[in-house]
């Protein structure tokens, strides 16, 4: 066994403390020592992107990532993308608009989604496109969850000049 | 199973080359390839494991001395995001922009992609056509000593490099090409997104009244290492870029090159791959 390494992050605004093998991914510290089961492993070698989270603002691929490397670092999950007033924008344009097929992708879609939101407005279908290269529907659900990005995109951008 | 005994998170170069001196070390950088190499077993763990993110001599992108220094933390983002580079190196930025994935460009570092020592290692051919070399650094018993060399003798083999166990691979320089360089870059994968490359290849020179001089070639996963086109340059070298010499050079490449059968492609095909796209860059260069 791989010796102990004490990290402390902000885990969904949260301060945690955890101690864990310096060998350990952070989606393996994520799911199997936090409990935090939303963010899923697919392929575990950074094609699929299921895993992806976003640390210090931007997304990285949960399962590429050492848990040691979280220490001192912002990082958000899927579960921590709910506000007080429930769902967020992306997740419920997600769900009204049934950008989700079995479901295994949806966690890693919509924070790659949130982190191209967040990135700038403005962006083409064709850059959306780009932008979740990284992320593998295997229902081949692209067209909605594309549209529905987009949607999202733009209602920030209205919320935002208004 | 992983078996770590030591971790370490050096604050500066001097601590890092010091503690890489005590052997059977792994370096850890932004660990998109040390993660699934270990995590499936293609490779194992030193005793060591020796975290370089806290590395300030290894950060950032500065200009000295009439040349580009990157330092080898820089991911990918970072290369794809700078300005400076966009305007005097846009092959590179071009590339960068068609790394692996947004995640992957967000962690993945320069330095890793160049020690990871894939022949299809999508920074590197760009890095090639600008003429870099790679910056070690390592503990010469009493102070942090170094030592350059031309990035295209550091490969000697798929995964394997020059550099010595204790060494850190610290920077990529190169020389801000002149007025005139031009340079393209073309990977070819079978999906437009996220795929390895089948081949990829790389061609520059300096542009002058139709002829190219000071050219540069270089091919990515077409031999055990990524390659630079002696016998396409010098088929290139000064002429007029007629239709002639245009397929004289692109007849050139297969001298140059030595790819083999896998998952991806048969060598057949690889070497067509070089062929045609090494027509169609010249005839763009030709006419631009």
């Amino acid at each position: 066994m791989s010796v102990l390494h004490s990290i402390r992050f902000t885990l969904n605004g949260k301060p945690v403390r955890a101690s864990v093998p310096v060998h350990l991914s952070a989606i393996d510290m994520l799911r199997d020592v936090l409990h935090l089961t939303g963010t899923k492993l697919g392929c575990g070698e950074g094609e699929c992107g299921a895993c992806t989270v976003i640390v210090d603002g931007v997304s990285v691929n949960s399962c590429l990532m050492f848990a040691v490397d979280c220490d001192g670092r912002e990082v958000i999950t899927i579960e921590g993308l709910r506000t007080d007033e429930g769902l967020n924008p992306l997740q419920k344009a997600f769900v009204q608009q049934g950008a989700v097929q079995c479901g295994f992708c949806t966690p890693g879609m919509i924070m790659q989604g949130t982190a191209l939101l967040n990135r700038r407005s403005g962006m083409t279908v064709e850059e959306i496109r780009r932008g979740i290269e990284g992320n593998l529907c295997r229902c081949t659900g692209y067209r909605k969850i594309v549209d529905t990005i987009a949607s999202a995109l733009h209602e920030t951008s209205s919320e935002e000049i208004s | 199973m992983h078996d770590i005994k030591r971790y370490l998170v050096p604050d500066s170069l001097d601590e890092a080359v010091r503690a890489a001196a005590e052997g059977d070390v792994t370096f850890l950088a932004g660990g998109t390839d040390l993660m699934p190499q270990t995590r499936t077993g293609a490779r194992s763990f030193s005793s060591t494991l020796i975290n370089l993110k806290q590395v300030p001599e290894l950060r950032g992108v500065s200009r000295e001395n009439g040349g580009i220094r990157l330092g080898a933390l820089t991911t990918v983002t970072d290369v794809l995001n700078d300005v400076v580079l966009r305007k005097a190196a846009p092959v590179l930025s071009q590339a960068a922009d068609h790394f692996a994935s947004d995640q992957v460009r967000n962690s993945a570092t320069i330095g890793g992609n160049i020690c990871n020592a894939s022949p299809a290692g999508d920074m590197i051919i760009p890095l090639l056509l600008l003429g870099a070399v790679v910056e070690l650094a390592s503990w010469n018993g009493e102070a942090v000593g170094t030592r350059t060399m031309p990035l295209e003798e550091f490969f000697t083999g798929p995964g394997k490099t020059q550099r010595e166990p204790g060494e850190i691979l610290t920077a990529i320089r190169f020389p801000v090409p002149g007025e005139g360089f031009t340079a393209r870059f073309v990977k070819f994968g079978t999906r437009p997104a996220l795929d390895i490359s089948v081949v990829s290849v790389g061609i520059a020179g300096v542009k002058e009244n139709g002829t190219l001089r000071r050219v540069r070639a270089a091919f990515g996963a077409v031999a055990p290492v990524p390659v630079r086109g002696r016998n396409t340059e010098a088929a290139l070298e000064g002429k007029l870029l007629t239709s002639d010499t245009i397929r004289q050079a692109s007849e050139a490449t297969q001298e140059d090159i030595s790819p083999i059968s896998d998952v991806r492609a048969s060598a057949w095909y690889r070497r067509e791959l070089v062929r045609t796209l090494t027509t169609r860059i010249l005839n763009d260069v030709s006419t631009s």
